[in-house]
């Protein structure tokens, strides 16, 4: 039962002191991310799901940038009646969300005329304009690839003088980082492009089969929808293949349990034309599908197979082996393609009319039609570019380093994207007049001290949610989407009775199973992840993939059914708790832990 | 004209035998066509109760009795119970029940066979049915003498003061009346309980609810013990809720040879789950057969036997259609129904459109 309104509340926003040993992080964000006074009366919630850590600098544009995209999609694009955009806030470095709801029946009214009107252009030609998406992304992706980071020699290149170009190059210093501001907005204006509209179908056919069989688990009505080859098991597919060319040319020798990839790469050079096929091999597949980042792409420490083969190399040996034993890995799509219109047809027979049955089968259609977009998005966008995008801008912190204005590349991270901008008109100027940057006096102690900020608030464990608890969650976007409803935020309060060895979620993928647990707060460590264990973690990643093949169990602290780790660990077959809120607080890795995937439960055994 | 048989198979009867075998004992013979694993017996057919206890006459001074007189009601009840349980038997009934005993003993290669005896009314009304004896059900009985004595106490529950003060209020004529008896080899029940082919919570018609304990299935039906209960889907066969109780009481055949006995679950037991996850799946299955045979969703009560070899172990005791849910469903008729849209996408501009399609 829901709560009145006011009555029970989350810490306010005020409430919430700067962590011992951060003061001054409020500098690390935009004005406009700061909590106001006024901001103690609405309800908000912690986005644990894209912001599992705390934000850099730079990162926080990573916020700022998504959220301008999807709330002009929503409020100002297709008009959604009842929604407006999201706001968000930066306490402590980590980032706070609430929607804005339209209130008003009149407004709604006014609203849905254009909702229909516009979202249903969409609707009516969603293939042709979905092709013209995969079409739009790509040579997004493609301009971001081309952007370079111009060389500041002792004289510019005769070549811009011949052809009289007419700048020299300090200028495309503020015009190639620009550009790659703009096009990481323009990417996320892409991303949220059919975003909402194919939630919007799929919450259609949920609330539609959550009426039809109230007790249906989540996770079916994804079983009944989800593609069948879908680009996000593409990577994961490719190391399979390089599993079995590792047999084939005899080098599964070299593939074992906790061998560093460095030791694996140098060991294949000294293995004559195998190990040259092997690698040629890998650097084929790299290119697109080792762009895959190991957290969702918001963070810029959260390297790519590409930028760093641990998570695919601690994948390999498992594969290896099972090759070796003579195992079929490649995934039974005629069999997964049949079970799943089996489900449907028989969820079909079990309603009551032929309205019914007409109803279900035009929402699964609808459904269906818009999966494509909902599973393979992320590949290109938080993915793809992203990876691209956090390349480029580490490679302007090469340049600022290379210019003595940075101790290291990695530190430009610790700016804002709009101090950057000053970094680098200090090396235009002194590049210019002859002289020398004066940045390094002052980005220094900046960059020092924000480390040990960023540092600082990785100890704190953020509330949940903050402000008073409002009477109901609604939106249907917000509860697909964080997988947060009435239920989830009674559990957070501590309505239901739960001991201290016990965490609550939703049921993604059933089946009970009792192992040791492994408690992964940075993406980046996925590596130590050892076969049977039970993965404990705030948020997983679709490249961490390839690792739910050699773990027991997946429990995460945020995530709905539609979540990645519970699409994952249906397709590998192991149980899965999200979106418990506090697992990662609760559980020590080491811990014995049972998880029961058919009723949502994380029991420590002690 | 051959008399009627006074004692009839399981395997000789089927869903169309109701006026001769009654519900329980016509869907008995039903479940056995329809191949599913049900324990083997015989009816004692309503021509028996006709020969023995219509012959009494006692209609007339049912007929006399005001109904709301309740003192005179259960004086009267008290004494036409005591005729019906004592007076003579006609010996082709005695003879056909022992001979329909003493084969089924036989074919169980167990001359002292236990049996449990039920009554098996004939009537379409549930609210009689119910009243006439739906609970009267003697387990464990041994020998055809006592197969015969309860034969006489299930006839006799027809003259219960709910019974007869039913038939009262609603005119229904005694010359109408009729029981039949179900005769049934027990199964020797290590876990029993209960199980409907849809939610008895929501009506959810995609789940089978089990409800499963240790020993004989009364301990569930009779209230007595909190039992395991699963929901499963019928589409997967995913256990979807598992909630294992604390069983603390359990019933089992009396040592003494004959009759049932409540007694504490031994503490290893209490909080084990009843039934395991394989059997949870063996009764999912037969749950659809049974769905599927009848066309509607069933009640259905099951036992696992303690003796039988895996996969061959789980026996259903007893199938009846599901009644709360289909009066929900057949009064609700025509209301809410999601409906086919012009467009596939209008479903999102209804949902999304700020007016929940249950307002509308």
């Amino acid at each position: 039962m829901s709560q009145p309104a006011g009555e029970r509340s989350f810490p306010l926003p005020s409430q919430i002191a700067t962590v011992p040993g951060a003061e001054g992080w409020e500098e690390m964000y935009p004005f406009f991310s700061r909590f106001q006074p006024e901001d103690d009366g609405r309800f908000w919630f912690y986005n644990s799901m894209h912001f599992p850590e705390v934000v850099p600098a730079f990162d926080g544009l990573t916020s700022e940038i998504p959220y301008t995209a999807i709330g002009a999609n929503t409020a100002r694009l297709f008009s959604f009646p009842t929604t407006l955009g999201i706001e968000y806030r930066i306490v402590n470095g980590r980032v706070y969300i609430t929607a804005n709801p339209v209130t008003d029946p009149a407004q709604v009214e006014r609203r849905l005329v254009h909702f229909q009107e516009r979202a249903g252009h969409y609707y009516a030609n969603w293939q042709r304009l979905y092709d013209g998406w995969q079409q739009r992304i790509e040579a997004l992706i493609a301009e971001i690839e081309a952007v370079e980071v111009p060389r500041l020699g002792e004289l510019d290149d005769l070549e811009v003088v011949t052809s009289s170009r007419g700048y020299a190059s300090n200028h495309l210093l503020r015009e190639e980082f620009h550009r790659c501001i703009d096009l990481y907005s323009k990417m996320w204006h892409h991303h949220t492009e059919f975003l909402m509209l194919g939630y919007g179908a799929y919450v259609v056919f949920f609330e539609f089969c959550k009426q039809a069989f109230p007790e249906m688990g989540d996770q079916m009505v994804a079983r009944m929808v989800a593609g069948i080859d879908v680009t996000m098991y593409r990577p994961d597919d490719e190391l399979k293949k390089l599993a079995a060319l590792a047999v084939d040319l005899d080098l599964a020798d070299l593939f074992v349990e906790g061998n560093e990839p460095d030791k694996v790469l140098g060991a294949l050079q000294e293995r004559g034309d195998a190990g040259r096929r092997w690698l040629a091999a890998l650097e084929e597949a790299k290119d697109p599908w080792f762009n895959v980042s190991v957290g969702d792409g918001f963070y810029h420490h959260h390297l790519s197979w590409a930028d760093d083969l641990t998570v695919p190399f601690a994948a390999l040996p498992r594969y290896v082996e099972q090759v070796r034993a003579g195992e079929d890995l490649s995934r039974p799509t005629d069999r997964l393609a049949a079970e799943r219109e089996r489900i449907a047809d028989e969820y079909r027979a079990l309603l009551g009319s032929e309205d019914e049955r007409a109803a279900f089968d035009q929402m699964l259609g609808l459904c269906r039609q818009v999966f494509p977009y909902i599973e393979s998005h992320k590949f290109y966008c938080e993915h793809w570019f992203s990876t691209r995008f956090f390349q480029k801008i580490r490679a302007f912190g090469q340049l600022l380093a290379d210019r003595g204005v940075l101790a290291d590349a990695e530190d430009v991270f610790h700016l804002r994207h709009v101090e950057i901008e000053d970094a680098l008109a200090d090396v235009q100027l002194a590049w210019a007049s002859g002289g020398t940057e004066l940045g390094a006096r002052h980005w220094r102690p900046i960059v020092a001290r924000r480390k040990e900020i960023v540092a600082a608030l990785a100890g704190w464990s953020p509330p949940p949610a903050l402000g008073p608890v409002p009477e109901s969650l609604n939106d249907p976007a917000v509860k697909m989407l964080w997988g947060i409803t009435d239920e989830t935020v009674q559990t957070w309060l501590g309505d239901e009775e739960l001991d201290e060895d016990t965490v609550r979620g939703y049921a993604a993928s059933p089946g009970v199973v009792e192992a040791v647990a492994r408690v992964l707060l940075n993406a980046n460590d996925i590596g130590q992840i050892r076969e049977g264990e039970i993965l404990v973690c705030p948020v997983t990643a679709p490249s961490w993939g390839p690792v739910f093949g050699k773990i027991a169990a997946a429990v995460s602290d945020i995530g709905g059914t539609m979540s990645h780790a519970a699409i994952v660990a249906r397709e590998y077959g192991l149980p899965a708790v999200v979106g418990t809120g506090q697992a990662t607080a609760k559980i020590r890795t080491g811990d014995r832990v049972r998880v029961d995937g058919d009723r949502g439960v994380v029991t420590v055994l002690r | 004209m051959t008399p009627l048989p006074l004692v009839l198979r399981f395997a000789d009867v089927g869903r169309d035998d109701v006026p001769v075998a009654g519900g329980k004992g016509a869907s008995l013979g039903e479940l056995m066509r329809a191949g599913i694993r049900v324990p083997d017996g015989f009816v004692v057919a309503t021509a028996a109760f006709r020969s023995a206890v219509a012959a009494l006459d006692l209609g007339s001074r049912v007929a006399s009795l005001d109904p709301a007189d309740g003192d005179a009601v259960a004086a009267a009840c008290a004494e036409l119970r005591s005729v019906v349980e004592s007076a003579p038997l006609p010996p082709p009934v005695v003879e056909a029940v022992t001979a329909g005993y003493v084969r089924l003993a036989a074919e169980c290669g167990r001359s002292d066979l236990p049996v449990a005896v039920r009554s098996s009314a004939t009537s379409e009304d549930s609210a009689e049915a119910s009243f006439a004896g739906l609970q009267d059900t003697y387990l464990w009985v041994r020998g055809a003498d006592s197969v015969l004595h309860h034969v006489r106490r299930c006839w006799a529950s027809l003259y219960s003061v709910e019974s007869v003060t039913y038939r009262l209020r609603r005119g229904i004529p005694e010359t109408d009346l009729a029981m039949a008896v179900v005769v049934q080899e027990m199964v020797g029940a290590r876990s029993s309980g209960v199980m409907f082919t849809r939610s008895p919570l929501t009506g959810d018609r995609s789940v089978i609810a089990i409800d499963a304990s240790w020993g004989l299935g009364s301990a569930v039906v009779s209230g007595d013990v909190t039992p395991d209960s699963f929901v499963v889907s019928k589409v997967t066969g995913e256990i979807g809720r598992r909630t294992v109780s604390t069983k603390t009481r359990w019933h089992q055949p009396d040592p003494r040879g004959s009759g049932v006995v409540e007694s504490d679950v031994p503490a290893n037991l209490r909080d084990v789950p009843s039934i395991s996850d394989d059997e949870i799946a063996e009764l999912t299955a037969i749950a659809r057969r049974v769905e599927a045979h009848y066309g509607c969703p069933q009640d259905i009560e099951w036992a696992v036997s303690r003796t039988a070899a895996p996969g061959e172990s789980v026996f259903v005791l007893q199938s009846r259609p599901e009644t709360v849910w289909a009066e929900k469903d057949a009064a609700a008729a025509g209301q809410r129904v999601a409906a086919p849209t012009p467009r596939a996408f209008d479903h999102v501009f209804n949902l999304l459109g700020g007016k929940r399609p249950t307002e509308s």
